[in-house]
């Protein structure tokens, strides 16, 4: 039984969640396979120009999404709906998870002819949860970025302007729900990969609490500070990923012995609860550095929740201004090691000049891996060195408590930090290439986060006179990403960036 | 000038666990190569190890053995360094803080004479630690292979204080650990599937001196001789450099069993930094009391413990306790038919001298012996009630080890069982009496020895199923009457 998806449907479901979409298909009116259909046409029709994915296997995604109706018209023979509470629904997923039978490069040459023979934890989680693992989305080489520009196989360009970044690490992922490529995605956060390529594209980017989602089958940038996340069209949306991937794995002995809430419903409730949050403004995040367009459009952001009758006051973290050199011992110190398995003797790219063991890993790690990768491994190993470890990668380690600290004070007088996701808007590819030290600065605001392990999701809150979205990031508490994603929703709800698509 | 030497011992030795160290994996020996393998052990993109728990049982029961302190938090470091047979390119390891501090091994050194017992010391040790293993790799004509079966399999390192002094001391210290590892079901320590490993740092010093000298690792020491060779020949070689004025360099040599002879593989300046950090992907994990408690009550009595009491309390020699003590198993059967028949010495005996050749005879393992101690428990019995005597008792046993029969089954089937019908005796003795009057005589007239004359012709009428004993009684009650 099929039918040409244009007779079915809207012309577009870009602009529909997740609830929506679902809604469609319990109804009959859209089938998953109508949807996959749509969205790989989508694909075919702007990836020229936008660049999301690293691959995409069609055929294999159209087979997921039959099966999906096939459990669905199974339910419904039963009289029953469907429980899984992504079924059908196509989920974009960074190319640095592990999709059995898929590619899985990390955007490196290093594993260019890469295919993993399992699964992650969290896409066994999404098949269980129903939904369709669409593509391999671009990235930054390993996670190690802000532009996804220094992805091997060619950047992603902004949906909103393709001559300008998607941010980054996850730039693929942001941009492929962005442009409506996939009702949602997947992406890891070490510094603010998620958070910060949603802000940029104008998409909703969630970064759990550190331990709430598995991290098995996520290659490892910095093992302390990396976690999965969703990208979605909308903070509901979101909440339904989370829920979907969150919980303990035995694979992952960092991963918390923690139920998982219905976030959902947590957050139908706390909206309908009409509680008045209480919000803090660090004043080190509104310093120099920030664009005033962006200033502006977070402030505005501010002044709604005022309006809600939110209680807005200023906080301190005192230690902002070590955030930046603590997070780049710690993670590369960590990615020094993390990457050394990436030899060329098991997997993965092995040099044609080598001629001996030594051969194999200077010549296979030096044509494997890209500029960015290498300057983190040198960095990382001479942090660890003999003789520095103290003074280096141990006193990170203490200013890290000490960021961690600054949070949780904060946290005895409000209930999240409220700020802007990114001191800019997308910049245009090439400008920061050259300047790692510019680029690094495009995470000021987002890696205290990471250091401390706490939730933080950007929402879209506007954007530039030039067109440019911006993003607001909400910092929530260890392990309360109900509240955080309920905090989100309330601004969603008054608001209505989050329903504009680009003009591609 | 004379030397000593300063010896420390670092040990690995492989944990028996049924699964690898951070993953589920199964741990085994001679399986086909890459097989006892998954996704972490290959070190896959992604993978992540997590604890086995079975593996930190078993090095803190070795740590509560060896009387170590046992740390309260077990902590894991990587130590980086590129190598083809480590997967990862690092090791999970413990480095500042290891499981196990202090404690020591006692050791028996070789005694004047195989039967008599030799001097006990203590070797203290410095540190146990947890880690794992790496694959191995197998070079052939243009190609190395690794094998990564072995790789992940838990592995603890002991380390001793440099306080061994000869190379006897070495080879003791390493079999009396072989023996505790054995008795706490920690590792079978077989050093052909490479469950033990051993490396000594070797320097000397002037006899009476305080300092440490410049030390060599010896690597390579693949069984308990080659240990002991090899520690003989490093010492001789760094006493001959030193007085022949050279300056001993800071390497490590590889000691080969078969020629005798070592060979430097590398000098100091190519030594690693392993930038060791702790692992971000492992928890620590609280070792409470509750834990250590329950590891302790499953610890089994030392060795040299076990053997002090059994020479104590049943009385048992040396030469006996030596032989049945090594091995828990085959003390457990000793205890076990003493309990049973009372008769420890003689239990000891049948234990030591008969089951011990017929098992090596049929080249059997001691759970494979149809013999249990129930049957050697009876078997004395028999024999001390004068059922059977001892020359036919020891085909009795060969027999039951052969059927796994009772031996008073054996005896009955066989006929094996003395002459005991005391009429028949009686009218032997009588006869062998009346045919040698002049022996009768002579022993009347107070030649004692006379009385041998008529035990020949006794035994040749019971066809030696005669109690030796009982044949003397009655020919002296025979002759005085």
């Amino acid at each position: 039984m099929t039918r040409p998806w244009t007779e079915a449907v809207p012309a577009d479901t870009r602009q529909l969640s997740i609830g929506e979409l679902s809604a469609r298909m319990e109804a009959g009116s859209l089938s998953a396979v109508e949807l996959m259909q749509e969205l790989v046409a989508r694909t075919k029709a702007v990836e020229g120009r936008v660049r999301a994915f690293n691959s995409f296997d069609e055929a294999d995604a159209l087979a997921q999404a039959r099966a999906s109706d096939e459990r669905r018209a199974g339910a419904r023979r039963l009289g029953r709906g469907a429980v899984r509470p992504l079924e059908g629904i196509p989920v974009g997923i960074k190319d640095v998870i592990s999709v059995a039978g898929q590619p899985l490069t990390a955007s490196s040459r290093m594993l260019e002819n890469f295919v993993s023979p399992y699964d992650a934890t969290v896409t066994e989680r999404l098949k269980d949860a129903g939904a369709v693992c669409w593509g391999r989305l671009n990235l930054d080489e390993f996670a190690m970025g802000s532009s996804t520009e220094n992805s091997a196989f060619g950047a992603t360009s902004n949906p909103w302007d393709l001559e300008r970044v998607p941010g980054g690490s996850s730039g693929g992922s942001a941009a492929a729900v962005a442009a409506g490529e996939a009702v949602a995605a997947l992406g890891s956060d070490t510094g603010g990969s998620i958070r910060q390529p949603a802000a940029l594209c104008s998409v909703v980017g969630l970064k759990p609490t550190y331990g709430r989602v598995s991290r098995y089958g996520l290659i490892a940038f910095a093992s302390s500070l990396d976690q999965i996340g969703p990208f979605a069209r909308s903070v509901r949306d979101a909440a339904v990923l989370l829920g979907a991937i969150a919980g303990h794995d035995p694979r992952d002995s960092t991963s918390v012995r923690l139920e998982v809430p219905d976030y959902a419903r947590g957050v139908d409730e706390l909206a309908k609860s009409g509680r008045k949050w209480r919000l803090g403004i660090p004043k080190e995040y509104f310093g120099e550095g920030l664009d005033p367009e962006v200033g502006a459009a977070v402030e505005e952001a501010i002044g709604e929740y005022r309006r809600m009758g939110c209680e807005v006051r200023e906080v301190s973290l005192p230690h902002t201004k070590y955030a930046i050199a603590t997070y780049y011992i710690i993670a590369t110190a960590e990615c020094s090691s993390n990457l050394a398995r990436f030899d060329g003797v098991r997997y993965g790219h092995r040099s044609r000049e080598a001629t001996d063991a030594l051969d194999i890993y200077f010549k296979s790690r030096a044509e494997g891996f890209g500029q960015e990768v290498k300057r983190r491994i040198i960095l990382g190993t001479y942090v660890l060195s003999s003789g520095y470890y103290d003074a280096y990668y141990l006193r990170a380690q203490k200013v890290r408590t000490l960021i961690r600290g600054d949070f949780l004070q904060a946290y005895r007088e409000v209930d999240a930090i409220v700020t802007p996701t990114s001191p800019t808007p997308a910049f245009r590819k090439g400008e920061k290439a050259a300047d790692p030290l510019a680029m690094y600065l495009n995470d000021i605001y987002t890696i205290g986060v990471n250091l401390a392990g706490l939730p933080g999701m950007s929402v879209p809150c506007g954007f530039t006179k030039a067109g440019l979205p911006v993003g607001l990031q909400i910092i929530g508490q260890p392990f309360k990403e109900t509240e955080l994603l309920a905090i989100g929703a309330a601004y969603e709800e008054r608001t209505q960036w989050h329903g504009r698509v680009p003009p591609l | 000038m004379n030397y000593e030497a300063v010896i420390g011992l670092e040990v690995h030795v492989q944990i028996k666990t049924r699964s690898k160290m951070f993953t589920r994996a199964a741990t085994g020996y001679g399986e086909p190569a890459n097989t006892l393998t998954d996704p972490v052990v290959l070190a896959l993109p992604g993978t992540l190890p997590v604890m086995n728990k079975e593996a930190i049982d078993q090095i803190i029961k070795a740590g509560l053995l060896l009387g170590c302190e046992i740390a309260p938090v077990c902590k894991w470091d990587r130590k980086n360094y590129f190598y083809p047979d480590s997967p990862k390119n690092y090791q999970i390891s413990q480095y500042d803080q290891p499981i196990c501090r202090g404690g020591a091994v006692e050791i028996e050194l070789p005694g004047p004479a195989r039967n008599v017992m030799g001097e006990h010391q203590t070797i203290a040790l410095t540190r146990i630690h947890l880690e794992e293993d790496v694959g191995k790799l197998n070079h052939g004509e243009g190609v190395s292979l690794v094998d990564f079966n072995r790789a992940g399999t838990p592995l603890m390192e002991i380390v001793s204080e440099p306080v061994i002094r000869t190379a006897d001391e070495a080879f003791a210290y390493l079999t009396a650990l072989k023996t505790v590892m054995m008795y706490g079901a920690i590792s079978d320590c077989d050093m052909e599937k490479g469950q033990l490993r051993c490396d000594a740092n070797i320097s000397i010093r002037p006899e009476g001196s305080s300092g440490l000298g410049t030390k060599v690792e010896l690597k390579n020491l693949n069984s308990f001789s080659f240990v002991r060779d090899g520690i003989a020949h490093e010492i001789r070689r760094q006493v001959a450099v030193a007085q022949s004025g050279g300056t001993i360099v800071q390497e490590t040599r590889d000691y080969d069993g078969q020629t005798g002879e070592s060979r430097s593989l590398r000098s100091k300046e190519m030594a690693h930094d392993y930038r060791y950090f702790p692992d971000p992907d492992l928890m620590p994990v609280e070792v409470g009391e509750e834990w250590k408690a329950r590891l302790r009550s499953a610890c089994p009595e030392l060795p040299f413990d076990r053997q002090r009491r059994l020479q104590r309390d049943y009385g048992v020699p040396y030469t006996i306790t030596s032989v049945l003590v090594p091995d828990r198993e085959l003390g457990d059967f000793f205890e076990e038919a003493a309990r049973l028949c009372g008769k420890a010495q003689a239990a000891g005996n049948w234990i030591a001298n008969d089951l011990l050749r017929e098992l090596g005879a049929s080249k059997a393992a001691l759970a494979d012996s149809k013999v249990r101690p129930a049957h050697v428990a009876a078997l004395v019995r028999l024999v001390d009630s004068g059922a059977i005597l001892s020359n036919a008792a020891k085909e009795v046993f060969a027999e039951m080890f052969r059927t796994g029969e009772a031996p008073e089954a054996v005896v009955a089937r066989t006929g094996l069982g003395a002459q005991s019908d005391p009429g028949e005796l009686e009218r032997w003795c009588r006869e062998a009496i009346a045919a040698n009057p002049k022996s009768a005589a002579d022993f009347k007239a107070g030649k004692e020895s006379a009385i041998n004359a008529f035990k020949g012709p006794v035994m040749r009428a019971a066809k030696g199923k005669a109690d030796p004993k009982r044949v003397d009684e009655t020919l002296r009650r025979l002759l005085a009457g």
